[in-house]
Formats: C-alpha cells, sequence, structure tokens
C-alpha cells in the first residue's frame, strides 16, 4: 500500500538473525557480561529474562552499539547481525542502526507532533525527491495502522506526541521505527511503565508485529514472556544459563537456576 | 484532653516557626531594598532631565548639558558587535563541550577554563584586550578591541547557559534519535538545539545586560571620553554609556546634578528592560515547553 518508502530490502535469508561468540562486557573494570554465546532466530520474537542487574539491557545496547556512547565500555567476542561483524570497520553505523529499531523502558516520543515523529526516521534516511504530502500521509498511515493506533490518533496527528497516554506514547515509539524498515526490533521492558490495560494493548500488538520483524524483547514479567515469545533466554548475573522454545523453559527448565527464577516469581 | 487539640510544645513550636518565617521575609525585603533605593533616587534626582531629547541629542558645553546620544548609540554599537562575536563562538563551544567531548582530562581541563575565565577581573580582562587587540592585532582603540574584549569577557556566560540548557534536553530524546540512525550533527540540529533555544536566548540577553554595563574593558579599548562625530566603522572609537556616566560624574567639572543621574537611569534602565525581556521569553518559553 505504501509506494512511497524507500526500497524495501530484502528480508536476509540468514536463519540467524544475531549471533553473538564468547560476548563479554566491562564498563570500566566492572564486567557485565561474560562469554555471552547467543544465537538468536531470524523473524521470531525471543524473548530475554532475568533478575534486575543481570545484563538484559547492556546486552541489548550492544547489538546496536548504543553502548559506545559511553567511553568507559569495553568489548571482547563478537557480534553477528545477519552473519555480519558489526565491529568490523565497514560497519557503518548509522546504517546498523536503520536495521536495528530500539524501544525503551520509558516512551520517549521526541518533542514534536504524533506526525513529525512517525515521519522523523524517514526523513533521516530518504534521499530521493521531495515526498508529497499524501505520501507523507501514507508512510504515517501505515506506521500508525501496523500500531494499532490509527483509529485512535487519525484525527489529532498534529497535536504533541507527549500528549498521549503512556501506552499510545510507546505505540508511537514503535511506530515510528517502521518507516525505515529495520529488520529487528529491541525492546528494553517496553511495557514497564505502563498499566495492565496498556501492557496487555501492548503485548498484543508485538505479538501482532510477530513474523514482520525479528522482535527481542527484554522482560520483567514472566507472564509476558511466556504469552508473547517463541524462544526465551534466562539471563543470571551476566551469563546466559538457558536458551530455548519459551514453552520449554517455563514447563522444564533443565538448570535448577532457571527453576528458582521462574518459580520464585510465580509465587 | 482532645486528641487533636493544640499542646505546649505545638505552641511552643508554632512560635519559633512564626519568628524564623519573619527572619528571612526581612532578610528578603533587605535584599530588594537597595534596589528600591537606587532606584527610586535616580527616579528622584535625575527623572527630570529625561526626554527624547536627551536620549537623541549630543552632549554640548563641555558635556555640562545636552544629551547622550553618542554613548547610546556608541553603546548599542559595541554590545552588537560583542553579540556576534561571542554568541557563535560560546554555543559551539557548548555544544562541542556537551555534545561531543567525551569525559577526559581535557575536557575537564576546558571546563575548568572556562569557570576561571569567569571568575578574571574585568580590569585584567581590559588589560588583556589592550595587549591582545589594540597592539598585538592592530585594531588600535576601536569598537571592534573593545567588542572583542567584552566578548571574551562574557563568553562564560554564553557557554555555561549553553550547555546548561543543552543538558537539559533529556537524554531520552537523544537515544531515541541515535537508535533511528541519526547522526550526532542531525540529532544536535533537528531536537536538541530546537529544544534547547530558549534557554540559549536567556543566557544571551542576560549576558547582553551584562556587557552594556561594563566600564573598565572597554575604557583602555575602544571607549573615548568625549567624541564630537560619531563612529562610521568598528575601526573607530566611540563614547559609551558606562563610561560617560563615569566621565560626567567624576572627570567634568560643574557638570548639574541631574546629568548624571540621568545617564545613569538611561543605562539602568536598558538592563533592566533587557533583563525583564530576558525573564518574559523564558517563562513563555516554559510554559510552551512540557516532557
Ligand atoms: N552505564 C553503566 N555504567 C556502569 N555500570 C553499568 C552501566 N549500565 C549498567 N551497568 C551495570 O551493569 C550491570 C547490568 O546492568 P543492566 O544491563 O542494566 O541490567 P538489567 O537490564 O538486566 O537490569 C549492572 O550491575 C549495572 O549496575
Ligand atoms: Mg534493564
Amino acid at each position: 500500500m505504501n509506494t512511497a518508502t524507500a526500497e524495501k530490502l530484502e528480508t536476509p535469508a540468514a536463519e540467524l538473525a544475531i549471533r553473538t561468540q564468547k560476548l563479554d562486557l566491562w564498563y570500566g573494570t566492572f564486567q557485565a557480561l561474560f562469554q555471552v554465546d547467543l544465537d538468536i532466530k531470524n523473524g521470531i520474537i525471543t524473548s530475554l529474562i532475568g533478575p534486575s542487574g543481570c545484563g538484559k539491557s547492556t546486552f541489548l545496547r550492544s547489538v546496536n552499539r548504543i553502548n559506545e556512547r559511553l567511553g568507559y565500555v569495553r568489548i571482547e567476542g563478537t557480534i553477528d547481525v545477519f552473519d555480519k561483524n558489526i565491529y568490523d570497520a565497514d560497519v557503518e553505523l548509522v546504517q546498523l542502526r536503520k536495521q536495528i529499531g530500539m524501544v525503551f523502558q520509558r516512551p520517549n516520543p521526541l518533542p514534536a507532533s504524533i506526525r513529525d515523529n512517525i515521519l522523523y526516521g524517514h526523513r533521516l534516511h530518504y534521499t530521493g525527491k521531495r515526498l508529497s504530502r499524501s505520501d507523507q500521509d501514507d508512510i504515517v498511515e501505515d506506521a500508525l495502522r501496523q500500531v494499532l493506533l490509527w483509529d485512535k490518533v487519525k484525527d489529532r496527528l498534529h497535536r504533541k506526541a507527549i500528549d498521549l497516554s503512556l501506552e499510545e506514547q510507546q505505540k508511537l515509539c514503535i511506530a515510528r521505527l517502521l518507516p525505515v524498515q529495520p529488520q529487528i526490533l529491541l525492546m528494553d521492558e517496553p511495557c514497564s511503565a505502563l498499566d495492565p490495560k496498556g501492557t496487555e494493548a501492548v503485548e498484543e500488538l508485538i505479538w501482532e508485529l510477530r513474523g514482520k520483524y525479528t522482535i527481542l524483547i527484554v522482560t520483567h514479567n514472566m507472564a509476558q514472556a511466556r504469552r508473547a515469545s517463541e524462544e526465551c533466554i534466562f539471563m543470571l548475573m551476566g551469563k546466559v544459563v538457558e536458551h530455548t522454545a519459551t514453552e520449554d523453559l517455563f514447563v522444564t527448565p533443565k538448570h535448577q537456576e532457571t527453576a528458582n527464577y521462574i518459580e520464585g516469581r510465580y509465587g | 484532653m482532645e486528641m487533636f487539640s493544640e499542646s505546649l510544645l505545638n505552641k511552643k513550636n508554632k512560635r519559633i516557626q512564626s519568628l524564623y518565617r519573619s527572619l528571612f521575609m526581612m532578610m528578603t525585603l533587605l535584599l530588594i531594598l537597595p534596589v528600591l533605593v537606587i532606584l527610586s533616587t535616580l527616579i528622584y534626582k535625575g527623572g527630570s532631565i529625561i526626554s527624547v531629547d536627551f536620549l537623541l541629542t549630543d552632549p554640548i558645553n563641555g558635556m555640562t548639558a545636552g544629551g547622550i546620544f553618542p554613548a547610546l548609540f556608541g553603546t548599542v554599537w559595541i554590545v552588537t558587535v560583542a553579540l556576534i562575536a561571542s554568541v557563535p563562538l560560546g554555543v559551539a563551544a557548548a555544544i562541542y563541550l556537551s555534545e561531543y567531548a567525551g569525559d577526559n582530562w581535557f575536557t575537564r581541563a576546558i571546563n575548568l577554563a572556562i569557570i576561571n575565565l569567569a571568575g578574571v577581573p574585568s580590569i585584567v580582562h581590559a588589560l588583556f584586550g589592550v595587549g591582545a587587540f589594540v597592539i598585538f592585532f592592530g585594531f588600535g582603540t576601536s569598537i571592534l578591541s573593545a567588542s572583542l574584549t567584552l566578548a571574551i569577557m562574557t563568553l562564560p556566560v554564553v557557554i555555561v547557559a549553553t550547555k546548561e540548557s543543552l543538558e537539559a534536553v533529556p537524554i531520552a530524546f537523544r537515544e531515541a534519535c541515535w537508535n533511528m540512525g541519526a547522526t550526532r550533527w542531525q540529532t544536535i540540529r533537528r531536537v536538541v538545539l530546537p529544544n534547547a533555544v530558549s534557554g540559549i536566548l536567556t543566557g544571551v540577553i542576560l549576558e547582553v545586560s551584562r556587557t552594556t554595563g561594563e566600564t573598565a574593558p572597554i575604557m583602555f579599548t575602544g571607549a573615548a571620553f568625549f567624541l564630537p562625530f560619531l563612529p562610521q566603522s568598528v575601526f573607530d572609537q566611540t563614547m559609551a554609556m558606562s563610561l560617560h556616566l563615569f566621565v560626567v560624574s567624576t572627570q567634568v567639572p560643574n557638570v548639574p546634578d541631574a546629568l548624571p543621574y540621568g545617564v545613569a537611569l538611561v543605562l539602568i534602565a536598558m538592563v533592566l528592560i533587557m533583563n525583564s525581556i530576558s525573564i518574559a521569553f523564558r517563562m513563555h518559553l516554559r510554559g510552551k515547553k512540557k516532557w
């Protein structure tokens, strides 16, 4: 339906979206990740669970190299995204980030209108000739429809994004990633600032996006991981303890720590 | 005894509380007292001399009569040129320091230098201005030299105000942009600066008002006691309000009482007006901002 967006990159045929090998990460002298080996499959939803401080956000933030902003972060090992080591010299950060969208704990819409929020990413990367208004409208509509927000906001696209409810803001933050057509969406506890109803709505949305994007979602909420992911990773103190199909992890955890964690949270 | 009735201890605490309250209020009043006294004295003694003519004519009779136009004109010149020099420099430096520079010894050294620059007495700036701009760069005693001296003196204000307003823009906005593949500059240009502009402008206006009243830094670098003509370019000397006030109050005999007060009143009015604009502006933009 959307002719205006830039050439759609064909989804890489790669079986793995993200593969890390022996990934160690230090904040200064503090080691936050230890020998992380993970194969995250292309095209599915993988959830990442574990107690607070175990390195979930750290892992997520290494995948799009946003950690680099902190001058004192050091990494050893490799991170491959679609079979390409993202620390290779010929990797352009802007292109990498274009392929990997990120959603944060607190919704962070830009201080601009709903419409401008959606178009921001597109404007950054689009090099063709200026789009007509109606083409831009198409992009906005397409993105908002994908996040199930269109019907709610279609009459107030020029209103400030900050005036939306938190749930709507978070959906908007997901929506604004879509026009640049990322392959991977990283979500860092996207529902933790929302009330139960909002959580449910955003979860539903994430499930809706299944198949279109590779999604890696960090969550504190065990039920959420169970409901809304196909594979699940359990981390503890910077190490990966277990990574299997979600159902298996919750029903027949192979490791005692996993079982403890799951039970503790359910109890 | 009633459960909620006042106890002796309550009573005592209340007395102490009201004592401190009035004490602090008195301090506050004491604080604004000088301002009120200065303003009312100026208006009382100098108000009578203020007129459109006073603002728009030259001084005559060895500066004992007439108006202040050349001084007013010169101050506007000096301040404008100082702004043109310091604002781009200060804003650029602040952007570098808060958006690009890493947290290392070099950045810390620069920040320290800026803080120290703010503490340098204005007379030292004046001497520096003479050495650097008047003599070394050969600009002579001119508006340019005076303005550059002022610019350097007020640079820390601009840098600090800009840095503060840049840092007030939440990091979440930046991360949102970076994660969509925006470069640092795209982020700054489209998101950070538009949201910091109110604070930056406030800093700039504050700087203007400070610059307006400075005397020492321009005295040796570009401001003249008396000039029978207006400056034609930045390479000319000029009269200026602050120096003119100094001159008519201490250097010229037989000046009528009202004249220096009048000059002072105009000078202070300029500063107050600019400060009010700055405050009104900040309130306006703050009211609009929401995150
Ligand atoms: N910017 C940082 N600087 C230093 N240490 C950090 C930083 N961010 C996280 N850490 C540390 O790294 C560990 C993992 O943090 P994080 O990845 O945020 O955990 P999680 O997201 O699983 O709660 C924690 O011990 C935390 O204190
Ligand atoms: Mg976290």
